[in-house]
């Protein structure tokens, strides 16, 4: 989960951030880490270049995107090899 | 009739107001940037997502309004105006370049000139009239004429106004403010701003 953070922080430009500072389960949107709409669509792009895994479901964006973790968790069970 | 009560102008590493004149050492327009932000000792973290047009913008902007506040002044009573040669083409060539790989969502909302003054205005809590002009050259005749009609208006208080003009390592941003009361500063003319910018 350490280079997702890291991945993560390149691709918004949460530069005033480092990996330590996201919690596996912090919740990554609203009162959490603040990240807006334009943030999930960097996400969606992170997800299909880094990690070759699309999002087949938008109505599932918000789970996925609750955290690191849920993050992670929908790469190991989506990716394509 | 209006005044300019203070300006900020920020071109080749140096950054130049009514009350100061500093360089920033800095081999790259990000460094610059960054050191120029982290300078101004505020939190503000959507500075790293903006594109370096409106880092630039927010940059003198933060500068000029610190040294002289508009936070008398209602909301709508504040306008902007700004302009430049280069609208969003620094921009533009990034996301372009992005479009390579994947088009870039966060990229994408800053190809257009008149972001920089969304995020003044988002900063400031601004929401006077806004307005941007394309121009081959900074052009205070038309700054000076554009803005005096904008402050003629009643509820105009005070403008944000100037040339924020940026691409690839190249940048030269000057802003300033225009108020309506007297005695603020110089008389708002074409050749007052020009003296301003040139100096």
């Amino acid at each position: 989960m350490a280079d997702l953070k890291v991945q993560i922080i390149d691709a918004l430009n949460l530069k005033h951030l480092k990996p330590e500072d996201i919690g596996d389960d912090q919740p990554l949107f609203m009162d959490g880490l603040g990240l807006d709409s334009i943030d999930a669509l960097e996400l969606i792009v992170l997800l299909q270049q880094k990690h070759n895994t699309k999002i087949a479901n938008a109505q599932e964006g918000s789970k996925i995107f609750m955290s690191v973790r849920s993050i992670a968790d929908y790469i190991t069970a989506n990716q394509k090899n | 009739m209006s005044f300019i009560s203070g300006f900020c102008h920020i071109r080749e590493g140096r950054i130049i107001t009514s009350l100061q004149d500093y360089r920033i050492a800095a081999g790259t327009v990000e460094e610059f940037l960054n050191e120029g932000y982290s300078r101004l000792k505020v939190a503000y973290p959507k500075f790293y997502k903006m594109d370096p047009q409106s880092q630039f913008g927010f940059l003198a902007s933060e500068i000029l309004l610190q040294e002289r506040s508009i936070k008398q002044y209602p909301p709508e009573g504040i306008s902007v105006v700004l302009s430049n040669s280069t609208a969003s083409l620094d921009t533009d060539i990034r996301f372009q370049k992005s479009m390579q790989a994947a088009a870039s969502p966060s990229l994408f909302v800053y190809t257009l000139a008149n972001i920089v003054m969304g995020e003044i205005c988002i900063r400031h809590g601004i929401k006077g009239e806004n307005a941007f002009f394309i121009t081959p050259a900074f052009d205070p005749q038309l700054l000076a004429d554009y803005v005096e009609n904008v402050l003629e208006q009643e509820h105009v208080e005070a403008c944000v106004a100037g040339w924020v003009d940026v691409l690839g390592e190249y940048y030269d941003v000057f802003l300033y403010l225009a108020e309506k009361k007297s005695g603020m500063g110089q008389v708002h003319t074409a050749e007052e701003i020009e003296k301003l910018y040139t100096q």
